[in-house]
């Protein structure tokens, strides 16, 4: 009853490997091939076993942009050639976008940016909560309102509103990585509000336990206390908050890309790859450009997933 | 009972006054400003600088903000710099669209994953609510840009539903239509962008109830009923689903902002003239008392969804209210 953690690491592995797992390199175009379909590889040819191969697209109505699968011909696959653990000329296991690029490809390496923005966001909000509720919860009286209002506030906030607009108050190209830095910032900053509630309510009730008091009495100090003996007793609903969060900022960076205002287009990340689906013509004619949305959704079931069985593990 | 509702309306007037200031300076701090598009690309410097003069972009950020606080203490929230209408109709217009939207998704939600919540709770065994379990699942995986793109698909593949927009092309032409036929046009549109915001709400309320629920059957006040013969369907639809309805209604203040946020992805693939497209728009054109005013629009209404949730809260259990 693992299967939820399973997943999720099968996708983080996967996200690890990326460029051997790619199949093409994820910004190469293919000109003779744009919204190619999916395709799959075969084992059987005339009627015997065969070592995998795929049969290469023919474009036979260049305005509908209708391929056929050319049966005459046989492109073998090639595996561990080009330090990748499969590819083939012309093999698009997820088709391709309008550009001709690579899904498959794309959605392997695109995951390293949005899981890893996620990740980044995810460290960031856990640490800002656990300080605030921490902090709140020991030193408690005028500084646990303060900050408790504070974050009252900020859970409140529309937060894609304020995300949208902070992420517009900079210049619209910006390299990668800074794109990166500053979503991930964004999004702890909007998203520590939940953990430090949760971190002051146990941290709070933790400080009127006896080994609270005996730790003062045995001359610990209050930053001593705080880290040292309570926030420990919080890691467990610091750990739920954190898979509470993540298809949260997941989403995040794919609706910032979606619109525009998150990375930019020659990156790959899901968000990005989503923009081939802003208009209702593509996602009808070349449904695979939806792809990303679907493991969005797989990564999201798996957090649920994990949820459901840590909430039987630590008996909630 | 009053102090509780004058704090949180002040509560909510700050959050309004923070988050519009706040998208005031933003707006204007990013690069570039209006008058590249006002006046276009190609116009002389000093053509330029009077725009600029006229919108009052060459103020300090500070004494801009004094200038806009000052006018929106009075409800005047100025003049959207691209489309040259006053903002607060304009937005007013949009903001009715979201409300229609979250609205309708939040009535649909309540009505499916609240009874789901108190049916499937706490019976492991049966199918039933294992089914259902499934489903909310599956529906909470599915977060609203996801569901409204695959809603999409589904309804330009089939072409049973309009996949875009509010009204069909013609209708707005057709204005002898006759109310009927309009409300029936607009119901078809709604279809795809409130199930997508509906489902992932409805699957997170079904969720709680079902927690809920399941914790209050095993109460003592719900063993001493059952012991005085209260048939078991009784107990689990009313007594132990009132007791339930705490932690659910508490979950209904925060659902305003996850409704924002949803109806913004819906708003965008869906082609809704809601609040969140309007923003977007503003944003893009660097529009700032636009901005603003979208900002101050998307903070009442969190406000004021949180501040109903909180009154439902304090109306269900009365130790809220000195919290």
């Amino acid at each position: 009853m693992r299967s939820g953690r399973a997943l999720l690491l099968a996708v983080a592995l996967a996200a690890a490997v990326s460029p051997w797992l790619a199949v093409h390199p994820p910004a190469r175009q293919h000109r003779d091939a744009l919204f190619a379909p999916p395709m799959r590889p075969h084992v059987i040819a005339a009627g015997g076993l065969h070592a995998p191969f795929v049969h290469p697209l023919r474009l036979v109505d260049p305005l509908a942009r209708r391929y056929e699968a050319d049966r005459a011909r046989h492109v073998p696959l090639r595996f561990f050639s080009e330090g990748r653990l499969v590819t083939a000329d012309g093999w698009f296991p997820l088709g391709t976008d309008a550009l001709g690029r690579d899904v498959w490809s794309r959605l392997v390496t695109g995951a390293r940016l949005s899981l890893g923005i996620a990740l980044l966001a995810c460290l960031g909000a856990l640490a800002i909560g656990a300080v605030v509720g921490g902090v709140a919860g020991v030193a408690g009286g005028l500084v646990d309102g303060a900050l408790m209002r504070l974050s009252e506030m900020v859970l409140v906030l529309p937060a894609l509103y304020i995300l949208l607009i902070l992420r517009a108050s900079l210049p619209l190209v910006l390299p990668d990585l800074t794109v990166f830095l500053f979503v991930a910032g964004a999004l702890a900053l909007v998203g520590w509000p939940s953990v430090a509630r949760v971190v002051r309510a146990v941290v709070a009730r933790e400080a009127s336990l006896d080994y609270a008091a005996a730790a003062v009495a045995a001359g610990a100090g209050r930053g001593r206390l705080l880290f040292k003996h309570l926030l420990p007793a919080a890691r467990p609903a610091i750990g739920t908050q954190a898979l509470l969060l993540a298809p949260a900022f997941i989403l995040a960076e794919a609706t910032l890309s979606y619109v525009g205002l998150g990375f930019m287009p020659p990156a790959a990340s899901w968000g990005t790859m989503l923009q081939e689906a802003a208009s209702v013509r593509a996602i009808a004619d070349y449904p695979w450009v939806l792809v990303p949305a679907l493991a969005i959704a797989a990564v999201v079931f798996a957090v649920n997933l994990a949820l459901g069985e840590r909430g039987e593990a630590i008996g909630r | 009972m009053i102090a509780f509702v004058l704090r949180r309306v002040l509560f909510t007037f700050l959050l309004v006054a923070v988050t519009a200031s706040a998208a005031l300076l933003l707006a204007r701090l990013a690069p570039g400003d209006a008058t590249t598009e006002l006046v276009g690309e190609n116009v002389s410097a000093g053509a330029r600088a009077a725009e600029r003069a006229r919108l009052g972009l060459d103020e300090s950020p500070a004494r801009a903000w004094a200038r806009w606080a000052g006018r929106a203490a009075r409800l005047d929230f100025g003049a959207s710099w691209r489309y040259g209408r006053p903002v607060a109709p304009l937005v007013a217009e949009r903001a009715r669209n979201t409300l229609v939207l979250a609205g309708c998704a939040l009535l649909l939600a309540t009505m499916v994953g609240i009874p789901l919540g108190v049916a499937s709770a706490r019976e492991n065994d049966r199918a039933f609510p294992a089914l259902v379990r499934l489903g909310s699942t599956l529906a909470l995986s599915t977060p609203s840009l996801v569901l409204a793109l695959l809603l999409a698909w589904l309804a330009a593949r089939t072409g049973w539903l309009p996949t875009g927009g509010m009204t069909s092309a013609g209708a707005a032409a057709a204005e002898g239509a006759g109310v009927l036929s309009r409300i029936a046009d607009l119901a078809r549109h709604l279809v795809v962008p409130v199930l997508a915001l509906a489902l992932p709400v409805a699957a997170t309320l079904e969720r709680a109830q079902s927690r809920a629920v399941a914790r209050a059957l095993e109460e003592p006040f719900v063993r001493n009923a059952r012991a005085r013969g209260i048939p078991e369907a009784r107990l689990r639809w009313v007594h132990a689903a009132r007791a339930g309805a705490g932690p659910v209604l508490a979950l209904y203040g925060l659902l305003a902002g996850a409704l924002l946020s949803g109806s913004f992805a819906v708003e965008l693939v869906t082609a809704w003239p809601g609040l969140g497209r309007l923003m977007y728009e503003a944003l893009l054109a660097r529009d700032v008392p636009l901005v603003a005013g979208c900002a101050a629009a998307a903070a009442l209404f969190a406000g004021l969804g949180t501040l109903l949730g909180d009154l439902l809260c304090a109306w269900a259990d009365p130790r809220v209210r000195h919290a």
